[in-house]
């Protein structure tokens, strides 16, 4: 399934995908697509920023958490099922060990008011982490057959109506991505 | 905060939780965290398996805690297993839950992504990658500006507001570690330096 140039890195083994899905797991407070970006694209090259983006609409389009999905279909494009049980199980084995045991702590610790002000800074930095992330993303638009001024209105658009005007993003998600897709497929004719 | 339930589970009752979790996981497109509404009218307000000090615990814990937000799933079984017995048979519910919405959709990607891979070619393929890559794009840069307007609502949180545009620029700019980011936005806020 690998369709790849050869000079581009690959993973090497089902290992080489469990130990890069657990190490930008674990580092996700708050959200792990800002690491999956910096592990899969900068860290260790296995797909372009293009790519990655591609790989995330379909993960962000079908039911089930886009993250874990990402997971699988980067798995599954270099060893199939196995590459995506190898990816996936990077992604679950040590952070539900560790939400498990942060579930004990909070019965401790929950009520101390450092502990909220602790989660409020954190979240303040991951948003930051998601907004950076995306923004980057939006490089990969540039060979977009949509050309690249239709496809800012197009991410004006979709982060007014979610941000400002507060619709449901599923209603989003099918009404500019219909919107979308048509135009690609009408601009990919020639 | 009430006090938790003390539950006496039979098979249906187990049947009942996983069958719930299988048929959301089929339509949980963007993720479980975004029908949380629906999982507390289910496990708190209707079945009474959770308190809601339980339900919103696992949400906030699951948030702030490393991995895929999908997590939140596994502490709701945990506490729905110490509700019903004890750590052996939370640790098991927390796992059977955590399966239960994952499988299905799991499956779907897995075989969606095949396909994708084997008609890559095809200009439907290619029209409905390129042309949701912009909306997908936008609901993640809407989604950061969610979370950060969720904790710093008030002109008087501007040093929430100020942290999250540091750290977009740091993370644009350079290639500094995004872990040790999050770590000292913990620290400024567990001192009180944010408030």
């Amino acid at each position: 399934m690998i369709t790849t140039s050869p000079s581009k890195p690959v993973p090497t083994s089902l290992g080489d995908l469990f130990i890069s899905f657990t190490r930008l797991a674990l580092q996700g407070f708050g959200g792990v697509l800002a690491f999956m970006e910096r592990e899969l694209v900068e860290r260790k090259q296995w797909l372009t920023r293009e790519e990655f983006v591609q790989e995330w609409a379909v993960a962000r389009t079908m039911p089930g958490p886009p993250a874990m999905n990402l997971s699988i279909v980067v798995g599954a494009r270099y060893f199939g099922w196995r590459g995506a049980l190898a990816a996936s199980a990077g992604m679950l084995c040590f952070p539900t060990v560790l939400i498990l045991l942060l579930g004990l702590a909070y019965v401790q610790f929950g009520e101390h008011p450092e502990v909220f002000t602790a989660l409020r800074g954190m979240g303040a930095v991951a948003a930051g982490l998601i907004i950076a992330t995306g923004l980057k993303l939006l490089t990969a638009l540039k060979g977009n057959p949509l050309g690249t001024s239709t496809c800012l209105i197009i991410v004006l658009l979709g982060f007014i109506s979610i941000a400002i005007m507060r619709f449901h993003t599923i209603h989003v998600l099918v009404g500019l991505g219909a919107l979308g897709c048509l135009l690609a497929y009408r601009k990919m004719r020639t | 905060m009430n006090t938790a339930p003390h539950l006496v589970f039979t098979w249906s009752h187990w049947w009942e939780l996983i069958q719930h979790l299988l048929a959301l996981s089929v339509a949980s497109v963007g993720g479980p965290l975004g029908m949380a509404s629906e999982m507390h009218r289910y496990f708190v307000t209707q079945q009474h398996w959770l308190t809601d000090g339980q339900f919103n615990a696992s949400v906030v814990i699951a948030q702030a805690a490393p991995g895929p937000n999908v997590l939140f799933v596994a502490l709701l079984g945990w506490n729905i297993g110490m509700n019903a017995g004890g750590y052996l048979i939370g640790l098991a519910t927390a796992l059977l839950c955590l399966v239960s919405i994952l499988l299905p959709c799991c499956i779907m990607i897995f075989f969606a992504a095949k396909w994708i891979a084997a008609n890559q070619a095809l200009r439907a393929v290619k029209a409905f990658k390129q042309g949701m890559s912009p909306v997908v794009i936008s609901m993640l840069i809407a989604s950061g500006w969610l979370l950060a307007t969720s904790n710093a609502d008030k002109l008087t949180d501007w040093p929430l507001w100020l942290t999250t545009a540091i750290t977009t620029l740091l993370v644009l700019r350079s290639r500094i570690n995004m872990f040790w980011l999050l770590a000292i936005g913990a620290t400024l806020g567990a001192i009180g330096v944010l408030n």
